[in-house]
């Protein structure tokens, strides 16, 4: 039936904070783990929103709130459609509102640090967004569909035609993810922060609502890349679960780099996915004349 | 035909009555009634015509023709007379040229430019006279209270009103000749018409850079005027297989190799008009205007006649080398002006840069020309009309409140003019948000890419994707100066006169309305278009315009969500690293004094700079479109 679409949605709309919530417990434990600390429950990420729930609530402009809010929507709504099988490029272009949205709440308090974090969140946008838009086009050049519902039951192996574009897509991902080396606009650890960035003014209910978009955010972009594995699924979820310790590794033996760096690296994978599209193009132009 | 010749000859008319208005209020009273007829006709049009296809009308032809190269021989002596008092040697050169080669084409070939049909209506000229007639008289209506407004702070520009809006509504009449013509020779004098008149509006000041910008874009239309030409002698010359001068033969014509060389040559009169690179200068120039003309010039006419006139000729570019060099000539242009837009903080400045830019992936779409990239190229041009025009009647409007068009000087204008605050915003976030028309069209752009075959669609997809991202960058860091909620400062909204709101409401919700009737827009007049073309069309999914517009009434309903928040919340002040602070960014600084704190949005001019990035972006256009001459010539 058509209805599978609904419950795509649904379950991730229900599920993902969940889940994003554990993988964020997970990975804080393996990040204490590598620095040599004993780390904080796998549930502590619940408490800490909870909690975030039960302040005060202060703000510096009651239209932050606004901002915040909507950011929440729509991507929960990007990931939504993205697990209803939607449409890649309009998942993507949903997904770039939500972060205007969250870059306007910063600007709209007018301070300082939020201002430089609006900044450089912007940065990062304009970084990974080649790169993301030159994935969902490499997955239709071999599947034909811009459909994640098409791409994901496709049985052609994405990774083998797409290695490039996966390394890229993995570049931008630890932008995505905010992790070291690319966590400039703001970041979970202490030590690298100026402030707290973009979330500077964002306090109680409101961070609370960054931190559950971010989960969302999370658990959308690992669903993307079980894409490039999706013909297997069990060396689809193999992969998705190597691809993030390899975050969380990159993340812990890197220092935050200049936002020049960032946006080098960004534009750089796309160059690198570029490169693999156009080997791809000239490969399937030679198959479909017949090697002729 | 009726309704076709009303709205060419009506503006005439309304343009010579206005040259014997004087007072303000008249002036405006006239304006408004004739927008409101000009509006309505451009409407009646669409309800008569959507429907039927293309349709001829042989129109009276001796005459008329023979008035258009009186007139033109007249703007020649005009152009000599002006060059001559300006000593700018080279628009005489060039205005001498033209007028040579129009006298050859008319005394060799005379035998051969009939046209069985003089005008015509389809439904993309359907799509470009309600641009020109709404969104144009709109602005024709704005600008009467604007320029009252603009003689009151510049005191020392002579007061040329009544020669201000006859031109005003010369050019829109100018438009609309151009888009209903079938002759190509009547295109033509159109063409020339509207280089005239931005010439005039341009130099509207009488200031040293005025005349030296006016002059500016005068040579660079008269070279595309130029070519123009040569390309009709071509086509007379050709007449038995390319059709002549006849728009509709020539592209029905079965010599694909013949007609492509006058494509390419009108085609380079479309880039020097549509100010694509290395031609972007003369719209840069063209903001030392008063703003009303600079959002004529940029959304509804003479930039919009040179993406028209390449939209036109796509399906013969379509497929051949020349026509993917002119798409390249586009997609550079797009990618270079969208990063140069970043390094500047004057928004007129940004406003052109964007229009350049859209105007480069309207022609990316153009030259590359398949039936599903003409589609995306309508939409362009439609929703960069209606959101463009916004933008520059509201930054107008912020100048004359405000005193300045630096972006920077616009911060807190969410306080200091909340209901011009939100048309900005609205406007902005149609430049190159989802939902809005703007990331429609090039979302449909990147998946018709994708089917041109491999490695061209590539090369294109790739320019997409990092101009897009750009666009990004430079049009959020606008709109978040404009949100930035700023404390103790008073509102500027009051006072301002209350019309020249009116066309803003109205564009505002034009803005709004283009994206819910997107999909009618679509059915009604870009498909049968296409379709009539191409036999095939393109649209989005019925699945994805449902989802658009969810998206659309989402962002319509959230705004409520506001008055949740009114309660309980208590303020603070920014932070300031734990300094003392106040609210508007004061901060007791060391010594006991009270600093203020300043934020500035990054221009990064070192990477993105005009200096930087404006003569590689040339060199390979001016490549590029030396490049489709050379293959439309291998091609014969």
């Amino acid at each position: 039936m058509t209805w599978t679409w609904l419950i795509g949605a649904g379950l991730f709309l229900v599920l993902a904070p969940v889940i994003g919530g554990l993988i964020a417990g997970i990975d804080r434990r393996i990040t204490a783990r590598m620095q040599g600390r004993v780390g904080p429950p796998i549930l502590q990420p619940f408490y800490d929103v909870g909690k975030l729930f039960e302040k005060e609530s202060v703000v510096v402009t009651t239209a932050q709130n606004f901002y915040v809010l909507a950011y929440l929507i729509f991507i929960a709504l990007s990931g939504a459609l993205f697990f209803a099988g939607g449409d890649l490029l309009l998942i993507i272009f949903a997904f770039t509102l939500a972060h205007v949205f969250l870059v306007l709440g910063a600007y709209a308090v007018h301070s300082p640090y939020s201002h430089i974090g609006a900044e450089r969140e912007l940065i990062q946008l304009m970084a990974y967004e080649p790169m993301i838009i030159l994935a969902a086009v490499g997955l239709y050049m071999i599947t034909n569909s811009f459909y994640v519902a098409d791409i994901a039951v496709s049985t052609v192996p994405a990774i083998l035609y797409l290695p490039g574009v996966f390394l890229g897509f993995a570049t931008i991902l630890t932008i995505k993810l905010r992790k070291s080396p690319f966590d400039i606009s703001t970041s979970h650890h202490a030590h690298q922060e100026i402030v707290k960035g973009i979330t500077t003014e964002f306090s109680g209910s409101t961070l609370a609502q960054v931190e559950i978009a971010h989960w969302y955010e999370n658990v959308f972009l690992l669903g993307f890349i079980y894409l490039f594995f999706a013909w297997n699924p069990v060396i689809g979820i193999i992969a998705v679960v190597v691809t993030y310790l390899a975050e969380i590794f990159i993340d812990n033996v890197t220092a935050r780099v200049r936002w020049q760096a960032a946006l080098k690296s960004g534009w750089l994978a796309a160059v690198l996915g570029i490169v693999n599209l156009a080997i791809l193009a000239y490969i399937l132009g030679y198959m479909m004349t017949g090697g002729a | 035909m009726q309704t076709l010749l009303f709205l060419i000859l009506f503006p005439i008319l309304v343009a010579c009555l206005l040259l014997f208005v004087k007072r303000t209020t008249l002036r405006y009273a006239v304006v408004a009634l004739s927008a409101l007829v000009i509006g309505g006709a451009s409407i009646y049009l669409l309800m008569r015509y959507a429907f039927e296809g293309a349709v001829y009308f042989a129109a009276p032809s001796e005459a008329a023709s023979l008035a258009m190269v009186a007139i033109e021989m007249g703007l020649a002596l005009f152009i000599v007379y002006m060059g001559a008092k300006f000593r700018n040697y080279l628009a005489i050169v060039l205005a001498v040229v033209q007028a040579a080669l129009v006298v050859y084409l008319e005394t060799t070939f005379s035998g051969n430019l009939h046209a069985v049909n003089n005008l015509f209506i389809d439904q993309f000229s359907i799509i470009m006279g309600l641009i020109i007639g709404i969104i144009g008289s709109l602005i024709a209506v704005y600008a009467v209270r604007y320029m009252e407004t603009y003689h009151h702070h510049h005191p020392e520009v002579r007061d040329r009103q009544k020669m201000f809006f006859f031109v005003i509504f010369i050019f829109l009449a100018a438009m609309f000749g151009l888009v209903f013509s079938n002759n190509l020779m009547w295109v033509f004098f159109f063409w020339e018409v509207t280089t005239i008149t931005s010439f005039l509006l341009i130099g509207y000041s009488e200031t040293e850079e005025a005349t030296k910008n006016a002059f500016l874009a005068l040579v660079m239309n008269l070279l595309g005027g130029v070519a123009f030409v040569v390309a009709l002698i071509f086509l007379a010359s050709t007449e038995a297989t390319s059709g002549g001068i006849d728009l509709a033969r020539v592209l029905a014509s079965s010599d694909a190799a013949i007609v492509l060389i006058p494509a390419v040559l009108i085609g380079f009169a479309g880039i020097t008009k549509a100010a694509l690179m290395p031609f972007s200068s003369w719209l840069l120039g063209a903001m030392v205007a008063p703003t009303p003309v600079s959002a004529l010039l940029h959304s509804s006419t003479m930039v919009k006649a040179g993406v028209y006139i390449l939209v036109r000729f796509s399906p013969v570019f379509a497929g051949t080398f020349a026509g993917f060099s002119i798409g390249l000539v586009g997609a550079v242009t797009f990618v270079v002006a969208s990063a140069i837009a970043i390094s500047q903080s004057n928004a007129k400045l940004v406003l052109a840069y964007s229009t350049i830019a859209n105007l480069g992936l309207i022609a990316a779409c153009a030259g590359v020309g398949t039936y599903m990239l003409v589609w995306a190229a309508i939409l362009l041009i439609i929703f960069h009309a209606v959101a463009k025009s916004l933008l520059f009647l509201g930054t107008g409007a912020i100048e004359h409140r405000v005193g300045s068009r630096d972006i920077e000087d616009m911060e807190g204008l969410i306080v200091r003019m909340p209901r011009m605050a939100v048309m900005m915003f609205i406007g902005i976030a149609g430049m190159f948000l989802a939902p809005f028309g703007m990331l429609i069209s090039k979302w449909a752009a990147i998946e018709a890419f994708v089917q041109v075959q491999a490695p061209f669609g590539l090369v294109f997809i790739a320019l997409l994707a990092y101009g897009s991202a750009i666009t990004v960058f430079f049009w959020a860091k606008w709109m978040g100066k404009i949100i930035a909620v700023t404390r103790n400062q008073e509102k500027v909204e009051k006072g301002f006169f209350e019309e020249p709101w009116a066309p803003l409401y109205i564009i505002t919700g034009l803005v709004v309305a283009a994206v819910l009737l997107f999909p009618v827009i679509s059915s009604t007049l870009i498909e049968p278009y296409v379709l009539a073309i191409y036999g095939v069309t393109a649209r989005l999914a019925e699945a994805n315009v449902a989802i658009m517009l969810l998206m659309m009434a989402l962002l319509l309903i959230l705004p409520v969500s506001f008055a949740l928040f009114r309660r309980s919340a208590k303020h603070l002040p920014a932070y300031m690293s734990g300094r003392t602070a106040t609210t508007d960014l004061q901060f007791t600084g060391s010594l006991g004094l009270t600093r203020e704190a300043q934020t500035r949005n990054y221009y990064l001019a070192e990477y993105f700079g005009e200096a930087k990035l404006f003569l590689p972006g040339a060199v390979v256009c001016t490549v590029l479109i030396l490049a489709s001459w050379v293959l439309a010539g291998v091609a014969l």
